[in-house]
């Protein structure tokens, strides 16, 4: 295999870019009840920016942004905070993932509202996580530089 | 074999357009997929929702609303699809320093 | 007949690219490019579900206006079979992740990614053992 060439453009621009396309995934996630947008999206576009500079600086460098190990772990917490909102739900007297028994104040469909949020990101988390440790997984053992 | 399988490509293609001539027109409102009501007079689905989607949660986008609100469910199995598919990856692939090969 | 083809032109556009990856996955030796043919055949099945859940004049499914009253069914697109296909979207991705590691595992066992050269070794690897 032959060794990667570095170039110094596309490392300085990825450098540049990568915070702010995590910024925008934010925006995507958030927003989602206002805009075409949610968390499947904004937990993809975070990847992303996580994976664009694994590509153009090699594995070794970018472990500095985001460790290897932090993976897997980060997708267990998003399904646990899914799976948290559905049992906050259940404990607090109603039945499992209906919204309107959280017990945050403000009326049926405010707390619908809210509901909808904490999944989103628990499902943003979990998305983005497992999307890093699978291409972190692909290329184990490999002398990537 | 080869000239089999190509025989056997074109013979799929074929039957999927000769059954797609049975589809509705696409777009029209009068299809049953776009109706209000369906044929046993219960409201359709996606009506219902386009409906009632703004007073049940305040939310204009329909699209989140479904797929967190009414239909929760799917999504939680879905998040357990992506993690089962990620414990695999990682199962396969990790190798230990003493059993390498 | 005009009428006809006016009204499932979009359908036909899918079954070609339905096709393309029908191909691949049959008549491609090589694990990757069956893959390849894998993935475009998913693509193709989401695509037809879109396809299929348009109105003519309508817009995103999202509310303009916040909803002051009650929405009018027509000038929205339905929505449901575009929630269902971003869960098969991310599944997509999943599984097409799943089969490029047991590929790598396969290569590292058996050092070869042709498939008739693939099923000679794994039988004389079950003959010898």
């Amino acid at each position: 295999m032959n060794r990667y060439q570095e170039n110094p453009i596309v490392l300085l621009i990825s450098r540049l870019i990568s915070p702010f396309i995590m910024l925008f995934a934010l925006y995507v996630i958030f927003h989602g009840h206002y805009s075409p947008g949610g968390g499947f999206q904004g937990g993809t576009m975070l990847a992303a920016s996580v994976l664009l500079l694994r590509l153009a600086a090699g594995s070794d460098i970018s472990q500095l942004q985001f460790k290897k190990s932090w993976g897997t772990p980060l997708g267990s917490i998003g399904v646990l905070i899914y799976f948290g909102t559905g049992l906050a739900a259940l404990i607090a007297g109603g039945q499992f993932l209906n919204y309107i028994y959280l017990p945050l104040g403000g009326g049926a469909a405010a707390e619908r509202s809210m509901g909808i949020l904490l999944v989103e990101i628990g499902v943003g988390l979990a998305v983005m996580g497992i999307l890093v440790a699978i291409y972190d997984d692909l290329l184990e053992g490999e002398p990537d530089d | 074999m080869r000239v089999v399988n190509w025989i056997l490509l074109l013979i799929f293609t074929g039957l999927m357009i000769f059954a797609s001539l049975g589809l509705p027109d696409r777009g029209k409102i009068e299809a049953p997929l776009n109706r209000e009501t369906s044929a046993a007079n219960t409201p359709n689905a996606p009506s219902y929702y386009i409906t009632h989607a703004y007073e049940d949660a305040h939310t204009p986008n329909i699209v989140t609303v479904i797929l967190a609100d009414y239909r929760g469910f799917d999504t939680l199995g879905e998040e357990t699809v992506i993690l089962a598919a990620g414990l695999i990856c990682l199962l396969l692939l990790r190798r230990r320093k003493a059993s390498d090969e | 007949m005009i009428e006809q083809i006016l009204g499932h032109y979009a359908y036909w556009f899918v079954f070609l690219l339905l096709t393309i990856g029908l191909y691949g996955m049959i008549l491609k030796r090589n694990l990757v490019k069956k893959l390849i043919g894998m993935t475009i055949f998913q693509v193709s099945v989401i695509l037809f579900y879109i396809a299929a859940s348009s109105k003519w004049g309508g817009t995103v499914p999202v509310l303009l206006g916040h909803g002051e009253h009650t929405p009018d069914t027509g000038i929205y697109i339905n929505p449901l079979p575009h929630t269902l296909m971003l869960t098969a979207i991310v599944v997509g991705v999943a599984t097409a992740g799943v089969a490029f590691a047991l590929v790598i595992t396969i290569f590292r066992r058996y050092h070869t990614l042709n498939e008739p050269d693939l099923l000679k070794k794994m039988k004389e690897g079950d003959d010898a053992s």
